[in-house]
């Protein structure tokens, strides 16, 4: 029978009865064959949280042989399975049930959106015959959720399921990928219906362009050859597009200098010589430099966010903008561009490696940039017997040999980790940047671990933001994952107090947390063992066994409380105007 | 310029949310959006008046429409030849001694009076937008109670009736 031939590592069939036809369909519940369409999908891991609407979807789960993760918290379950997306390259799958569980998920889903993470939620609803009175956890998840997912579905009769999950899989991991939301009815779990799965998706008004124009390939390259001051920014679409290799023959052969955007880390390997750092807000004085003085400027997968770009005008104003992006609509967008071309950053690549031309005269260029480089690092003043953050973070580096998996969630830290992790390979880097959103990075690194359990998984978290999702250390303890969590301790909403100091007069109104919880104890509750550090000395001792130690294990480092992070571009100004590239 | 967009889109429930989601979202202003059926039961046609915008912006929303799962097609009739209308009904004060004046008034825009009350008449006008401001602005000396506007709805002109357009155009120009 087409379509039925299972690989040996599927375990069993759905719990329905299933009854078979000689065309390859068969007929099911609607609730298997949510789970039959998921098992279609290759999802070895689903993270989720049941509820009433969900229930005979949950049933039909039960001893289904895919994995379910049972998160605390819906958000923790969606920032899972971002985490899970982000490392594998692969759709992250959710579950919640109607009404809050779906409204749980809201801040998950603008972050997946935000970031171009593939997921697929899936939400239950309240049966179709009480749809819009207002029933028992009933929340209209379609109308909150359109303008945050890429495309969302209801499904209005199980005959439809098939379909829409072809569909909702192939839109959230192609073009540019994001999330998808399908929310079920109740009703339609029990509905049965005939269940095909080999018909391609259908969807004419969704045809991404994958392979660029080739003109437009040598538009670039025509321009390339003849530019003085040539720099690529490389962003997340490196990674999406698994264009690493190709990112680094480029520059390599054209001796370009590279410059990554904060999600675009590990594209481009740190240690390169031509790597000058990230660019943007927090980023090198080299990488700004370049951005800011460039002739020619080649945007691989980047968006031009405005943390990236500072003040618009004196963003590249000299440059021939080069932009490829598999959205068209992210062309032109904030920056002008010449020369836009529309499709995979690979397929670029590729082709840009195929043009036979002349490679630019740039070597004063070059030199100029990294003697920058050289001149201006990324600094901090060792001083007294505290904990510097940034030496925090570059110990987890050294002592990692800088092979782990790295989650942070958003403040300070997260900067720090930027800057002081020198990420050497894709899909090791784990963090909410378009959307900002503390509370990602605990449930994140749970997603991760269970993405790539073969490596070690270090998650980097703020003291304020960890307590937003806390309670998902109760997955690493009863699962016994070994994730090492570190909290950076400075008492403090640390971003927010930095921008009250230098912004707003040292006026610092409601920013500093001088009421802590106990964190070790709180670790130990969930039974992981837990260890707190706050002298240097120590410092390297401490994490050599933290991080040696096998199964989880949470760290409470306790930093210096005022450090703050620089370089920095002062909100409204331009990225030539730089403070504290130096102590 | 008011750009004048012509979408089609998927004829599902919830299309029409996502494309105004989409432009609340995106602080895209419109002034006039119709939605209608096509000759083929699962396309509609939306046909957008845009605010004032410049080129940017305008590229700007017809991309971001193109990104929606739903659309099938954007085109940009501003530029282009198209035959586009609108239809207006305008309830006006007309006291039966001033009937006359207004049936006059109203004729050449071949406008034509569809309700007749004691007081009122509801004149129906269709056209472009500018012949139907012209009415309205005529009209309203008499007393406007009520007003619709149905918002405009267009089709691009065929190809071959462009190219005739064109060439009976080209051959009015006396060569000197
Ligand atoms: C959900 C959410 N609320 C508020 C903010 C604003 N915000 C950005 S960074 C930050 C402080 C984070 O503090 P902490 O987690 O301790 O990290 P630190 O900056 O101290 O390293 C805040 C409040 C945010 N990004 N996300
Ligand atoms: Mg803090």
């Amino acid at each position: 029978m087409p379509g039925m031939s299972k690989p040996a590592d599927e375990m069993k069939r759905p719990t329905g009865e299933a009854n078979h036809r000689t065309d390859g369909a068969m007929l099911l519940k609607g609730a298997d064959m949510v789970v039959e369409a998921l098992r279609r999908e290759r999802v070895d891991v689903i993270f989720g949280y049941p509820g009433g609407a969900v229930l005979p979807l949950y049933d039909a789960l039960y001893e289904c042989g895919i994995r379910h993760v049972l998160t605390r918290h819906e958000q923790g379950a969606i920032h899972a399975a971002e985490g899970y997306a982000r490392v594998t390259g692969r759709p992250g799958v959710v579950i919640a049930t109607s009404g809050p569980g779906a409204t749980n998920l809201v801040t998950g889903l603008a972050d997946a959106m935000m970031d171009s993470i593939p997921i697929v939620a899936i939400t239950g609803q309240v049966a179709k015959t009480v749809i819009g009175t207002d029933a028992f956890q009933e929340t209209s998840i379609i109308g909150i959720s359109t303008p945050i997912t890429k495309h969302n579905y209801q499904i209005r009769h199980a005959s439809e399921i098939p379909k829409v999950f072809k569909e909702a899989f192939h839109i959230a991991n192609s073009g540019r990928k994001g999330p998808v939301l399908i929310d079920i009815p109740k009703d339609v779990a029990g509905e049965t219906a005939l269940f095909s799965y080999d018909d391609p998706p259908q969807l004419p008004g969704y045809q991404p362009t994958v392979v660029p124009h080739q003109l437009q390939i040598r538009k670039l390259m025509s321009g390339l050859s003849r530019a003085k001051k040539p720099v690529i920014l490389a962003g997340a679409g490196i990674l999406h597009a698994g264009a690493s290799a190709e990112l680094v023959a480029f520059a390599e052969r054209h001796r370009l200098p590279v410059v990554h955007t904060l999600l675009g880390l590990g594209g481009f390997p740190a240690s390169h010589p031509l790597f000058l750092g990230m660019g943007g807000m927090h980023g090198s004085a080299a990488a700004n430099k370049a951005l800011h003085e460039t002739d020619f400027l080649i945007n691989l997968g980047a968006r031009f966010d405005d943390r990236l770009t500072g003040k618009l005008e004196f963003f590249a104003p000299h440059a021939t903008v080069a932009h490829v992006d598999i959205d068209p609509a992210e062309i032109g967008k904030n920056v002008s561009t010449q020369i836009p071309v529309v499709g995979d950053v690979r397929e670029a690549l590729l082709m840009m490696l195929a043009a036979d031309v002349e490679s630019p005269h740039a070597d004063a260029w070059m030199n100029e940039l990294l003697a920058t480089k050289e001149q201006f690092p990324y600094w901090y003043v060792q001083e007294g017997t505290g904990i510097k953050p940034q030496r925090l973070i570059a110990e987890i580096a050294r002592l990692t040999a800088g092979n782990a998996v790295v989650i942070t969630d958003v403040g300070q830290h997260q900067m720090w980790t930027a800057q002081f992790f020198p990420f050497e390979v894709p899909d090791r880097w784990v963090t909410s940047g378009g959307l900002g959103t503390m509370g990602f990075g605990l449930p994140a690194a749970i997603g991760a671990y269970f993405g790539k359990p073969e490596q070690q998984v270090v998650a980097i978290l703020g003291d304020a933001g960890f307590q937003m999702t806390q309670q998902e250390l109760a997955v690493i303890g009863e699962m016994e994952l070994p994730i090492k969590v570190v909290i950076v301790n400075n008492g403090a909403l640390g971003m927010v107090r930095q921008w009250q100091e230098l912004f707003h007069g040292e006026r610092y109104s409601a920013s500093l947390l001088e009421w802590q919880p106990d964190f070790i104890k709180l670790a130990e509750a969930y039974r992981i063992p837990a260890t707190r550090v706050q002298e240097d000395d120590a410092l390297t001792d401490v994490l050599t066994a933290f991080l040696a130690a096998p199964g989880p294990g949470f760290l409470e480092c306790v930093v210096e409380p005022r450090e703050n992070v620089f370089p920095m571009v002062a909100p409204g100004t331009g990225i030539h105007q730089m403070v504290g590239v130096k102590p | 310029m008011t750009p004048v967009l012509s979408v089609l889109v998927h004829n599902k429930p919830g299309v029409l949310n996502r494309i105004t989601a989409l432009f609340m979202r995106k602080g895209f202003n419109i002034q006039s959006l119709t939605v209608c059926i096509t000759e083929s039961p699962d396309v509609s046609r939306m046909t957008l008046v845009m605010s004032e915008m410049d080129e940017a912006a305008l590229e700007q929303v017809m991309k971001q429409l193109h990104k929606q799962i739903d659309v099938l097609k954007v085109t940009d009739l501003t530029e282009a030849p198209m035959v586009s209308r609108e239809l207006a009904l305008i309830q006006v004060n007309s006291p039966i001694a001033q009937r006359a004046t207004i049936t006059s008034l109203i004729d050449p825009f071949r406008a034509s009076i569809v309700d007749v009350g004691r007081d009122t008449v509801t004149v129906q006008v269709t056209g472009d937008a500018e012949k139907i401001e012209a009415l309205i602005s005529l009209l309203r000396p008499y007393g406007i109670r009520e007003l619709a506007r149905t918002g405009l709805t267009a089709l691009p002109r065929e190809a071959s009736a462009v190219s005739e357009l064109r060439r009976l155009n080209e051959s009015q120009v006396l060569p000197i």
